[in-house]
């Protein structure tokens, strides 16, 4: 979720962990998180491929971003 | 017998629960989450619904209410806790009952009548069922999908803990007549105590003929029965 947008989510954990006594949470935002296993070797190729498969599926760019961490 | 009903935000079938208690005459008290203490009960029910929208996960946020504490307390003491559907998702967030409940294997909303078989009736829930009776119970959800590890089943089955399976009219318990995928058909559980019943199916939407059916009455009857 794009930090301007709403994540009722987010805030619903936030406020739960404050009941629970963690005083020092300032605020909490909820996503998602995928494992992509890939056929391809190249570095750049992969990269390049999960980028388009965050833009054209994973994400919804107007109130979400992405992060994509390449694992060998 | 004095009960307390647990309102959440989002809960949908605390007011079916609170028809059935008043109708056999159990003392009935609708308790906010965010009280701290309960008013004295014999037994606590925790409905069905989407508390607090499912987030995070079914039943999850529910189980860190304020009311829990007291909740937990109760069940601790050996009172009597019944949570049904949401209730049961909730119960199972609390670490009262064990294992999970997953999304229905295929990814559906559930909303119909299912057979069950009684498999334990020696509990304060179902004194008055027979020991293997064939009942027929609504169920309505998305994550009631039992799971837990084989060594857990196996604690169930091996403890008798599993006071409902789902079957067909004929009382066969096979996959085929597994509604959403749950581990051995299970559709409801017992703590090692008994006094602890999570389970997804509603008895509170059949409590009357005109409601098609009076098979959760017996479930009602059997709690009076049992004070």
């Amino acid at each position: 979720m794009k930090k301007d947008v709403l994540d009722p989510q987010g805030k619903v954990v936030s406020q739960t962990l404050k009941n629970m006594g963690y005083n020092n949470i300032i605020s909490v935002r909820q996503g998602k998180f995928f494992e992509i296993e890939l056929k391809e070797t190249d570095k750049e190729k992969s990269k390049k491929m999960v980028e388009e498969i965050c833009k054209k599926l994973l994400t919804n760019q107007v109130i979400e971003d992405y992060k994509i961490n390449l694992d060998q | 017998m004095k009960s307390s009903v647990i309102v959440f935000p989002g809960s949908n079938c605390d007011r079916d629960i609170a028809v059935a208690l008043e109708k056999f005459q159990i003392t009935n008290q609708m308790v906010w989450h965010n009280e701290s203490t309960l008013p004295k009960s014999d037994l606590i029910i925790l409905p069905g619904g989407f508390s607090y929208g499912d987030y995070l996960r079914t039943g999850c946020i529910a189980s860190k209410s304020r009311i829990i504490n007291d909740v937990i307390r109760h069940a601790k003491k050996g009172g009597l806790v019944l949570g049904i559907c949401n209730g049961f998702q909730i119960l199972i967030e609390t670490g009262l009952l064990p294992g999970v409940l997953l999304r229905n294997k295929k990814l559906r909303f559930l909303s119909k009548n299912v057979f069950l078989k009684v498999l334990n009736i020696n509990n304060q829930f179902c004194l008055n069922y027979k020991k293997k009776d064939i009942i027929e119970l609504p169920i309505a959800h998305n994550e009631g999908n039992y799971f837990a590890s084989h060594k857990l089943l196996q604690n169930l089955e091996e403890k008798n803990l599993i006071a409902f399976k789902y079957c067909n009219e004929a009382g066969n318990i096979h996959e085929k007549f597994n509604p959403n995928g749950s581990s051995n058909n299970i559709a409801g559980i017992l703590n090692d105590k008994k006094n602890i019943l999570g389970m997804m199916p509603h008895p509170e939407r059949l409590i009357d003929p005109l409601l098609s059916g009076e098979d959760g009455s017996i479930m009602f009857e059997s709690l009076l029965k049992s004070q």
